[in-house]
């Protein structure tokens, strides 16, 4: 729905080519428990390519230094090299370098959104800031399918700001159910925020849709993009969406860098959320004034050897090729979730057979328990996510506590998919049928140990 | 091809009481009740302590909960364990249990404290596993705390 014509026809990645790409993942080549490592655990975080690790490595052998200060050498150099990253990624969503903040994660990229707005409610910002307070009777939309990252700051700002918080319920097979989208996004709306791809049902959501209805009613729109920007082309500027989010780690990045994409206008508008050094032009004893974005946003001393990282990870996935990236993704979520079907007792969520998904699922296995599953599939050295990934209302909804969730990267093969497969197979088994009955009597077979001291 | 830790991580006899637990489902008439959640996967446990009248010997342990094999196993370990025992002696088996729980392996469980309970002591060796071992014990330990306050 998100993706251009092109990425249709892209091919997969064939199998030589990643294989040459796992050459520049060190620790894929590692073995966990006596087995190969088979990591399908990318959409928690994703692994480093040598590139990646290198750029951060040569970048603080060679020029590290303080950024935005100084006048000698290595200040400029680190400077040039540390604003040239995020030239890299405002071309890689097709923003301008000024649209683009550091951030520590996607995290905290929405709760800068939510604090600037939860601090123009109060009157920060004066006049021009004004268009982002928010009052009891205003409204912020979210989904029923959002990642904890993407829930709990609107709450919080609706609890500060008496604005109320509403959500567009999901059907049970995970999808938006927008019939009812014109009442859910209405004249009191101020903010619609919502997941690009769930990081549990690995559904893609229509955003041309939810843009469409919020650009209708003037509010503004928040995407989270920590499950699509790494693993299909990311458009801002096509999307027209007013915010973006998403985090290094799960794009080949170092952690501890996160992006904020936000329309320029609406940045510069925006009173800031952390305060202090590096985001001012003006101090006195009694106030301060503060520099355009994305500097108004970048308080303290910034992550810079990561953000360099980012840069080179971005390179690296460029130069395979978003597009056949998303091609070899989209065949193996589609394998995975084929595969995990037809094992009985397997629950897969979110889209059906045919049905379009990333590279991910997360699937149920009756009667035993997600971390129960993953121990198990940890024991052949498969690495899963187990749980309830962040998404409590989500899995609450679906009828489950907690689920065991497969992601694949560029880097996967199609026989890790069969390995984890062949592995899900043999849980059953090993665990024993389900059933629960309580038992009041005590096993005659075991010993007493009542009073033994 | 499963591997002799796993099943030392999964005896036959934690399996045994995941599938049919001892003191499952709460009955009228508990003096205290806890109820407790591992945040890392929303596992939860109501665990509710029942007195023989006029002392402090729990005469019943009876609980509530979904989880792993290793928490709903320890769950009914721990209340066949307890049943019949005073608070403070059930309080220092609890001690004993997190004391061999936290060691990583390096502390051997003493079976005339924790009966069939050092079953659980491989979980030990698995970090991502001391919780789910340990929910119904904090439970417990919670629990006797109210009663005591009560």
């Amino acid at each position: 729905m998100t993706m251009t014509s092109s990425q249709t026809v892209a091919q997969p990645l064939t199998h030589s080519e990643i294989l040459a790409i796992r050459e520049d993942f060190p620790i894929l080549s590692t073995t966990v428990n006596a087995h190969p490592l088979v990591y399908l655990d990318s959409g928690a975080t994703s692994q480093k390519p040598r590139a990646v690790l290198d750029a951060e490595r040569t970048f603080l052998e060679t020029e590290n230094s303080a950024v935005h200060r100084g006048a000698h050498t290595l200040a400029a150099l680190a400077t040039e090299t540390f604003e040239n990253a995020r030239a890299t990624v405002a071309r890689f969503i097709n923003a301008a370098d000024d649209e683009i903040v550091w951030t520590s994660n996607a995290t905290e990229g929405l709760n800068l959104i939510a604090y600037a707005f939860s601090n123009a409610s109060v009157g920060r910002g004066g006049i021009e800031a004004k268009r982002f307070a928010l009052s009891p009777g205003d409204e912020i939309l979210v989904t029923e399918m959002e990642h904890h990252a993407n829930l709990i700051p609107w709450q919080e700002l609706a609890a500060r700001t008496g604005a109320t918080l509403r959500f567009v319920p999901i059907d049970d097979g995970g999808s938006l159910r927008l019939e009812s989208l014109d009442e859910l996004v209405n004249a009191r709306t101020r903010i619609v925020a919502f997941t690009h791809v769930s990081n549990v049902l690995g559904v893609i959501n229509p955003v041309e849709l939810l843009v469409a209805r919020a650009r209708a009613v003037g509010a503004l729109v928040v995407l989270d993009a920590c499950q699509s920007a790494p693993h299909f082309a990311l458009d801002v500027a096509a999307l027209d969406v007013d915010f973006a989010v998403f985090s290094g780690h799960k794009m080949l990045g170092p952690t501890g860098v996160g992006v904020l994409y936000g329309r320029s206008e609406l940045l510069n508008a925006m009173p800031p959320f952390l305060t202090g050094g590096s985001m001012i032009t003006t101090v006195t004893m009694e106030s301060a004034e503060f520099l355009p974005a994305p500097q108004r946003f970048e308080a303290g001393t910034q992550r810079v050897s990561q953000a360099i990282g980012l840069a080179a990870a971005i390179d690296y996935l460029d130069a395979v090729g978003m597009d056949r990236i998303a091609a070899h993704e989209s065949a193996l979520g589609a394998k995975l979730a084929d595969g995990l079907r037809a094992i009985p007792g397997v629950r897969v969520l979110g889209p059906g057979p045919g049905e379009a998904r990333v590279g991910l699922a997360s699937f149920d296995v009756a009667g035993i328990h997600s971390h129960d599953v993953g121990q198990f599939l940890d024991d052949r050295g498969i690495a899963v996510r187990v749980g309830h990934h962040c998404t409590q209302p989500l899995h609450r909804r679906l009828g489950v506590v907690s689920t065991t969730r497969a992601s694949a990267y560029l880097y996967t093969t199609d026989d890790e998919v069969d390995e984890l497969l062949a592995g899900v197979a043999d849980v059953s088994a090993f665990f024993g049928a389900a059933r629960r009955g309580a038992r009041d009597e005590r096993p005659a077979e075991r010993p007493e140990m009542r009073g033994t001291l | 091809m499963t591997s002799a830790e796993l099943n030392g991580l999964y005896q036959q006899m934690i399996l045994d009481h995941a599938r049919t637990p001892y003191g499952f489902g709460l009955t009228e008439g508990a003096i205290s009740r806890s109820h407790q959640v591992n945040p890392t996967c929303g596992d939860e446990i109501t665990l509710e302590l029942h007195l023989e009248p006029g002392t402090d010997v729990v005469s019943s342990v009876r609980w509530e909960g979904h989880g792993c094999a290793i928490s709903q196993a320890s769950a009914s370990l721990f209340a066949d364990l307890v049943d019949g025992l005073p608070m403070p002696e059930i309080s220092t088996r609890i001690d004993s249990f997190r004391e061999v729980m936290r060691s990583r392996g390096t502390i051997d469980p003493d079976e005339r404290l924790l009966g069939d309970a050092v079953v659980l002591a491989g979980a030990s060796r698995y970090v991502a596993r001391v919780k789910c071992a340990m929910l119904a014990w904090v439970a417990a330990e919670h629990a006797i705390s109210l009663a005591k306050a009560a």
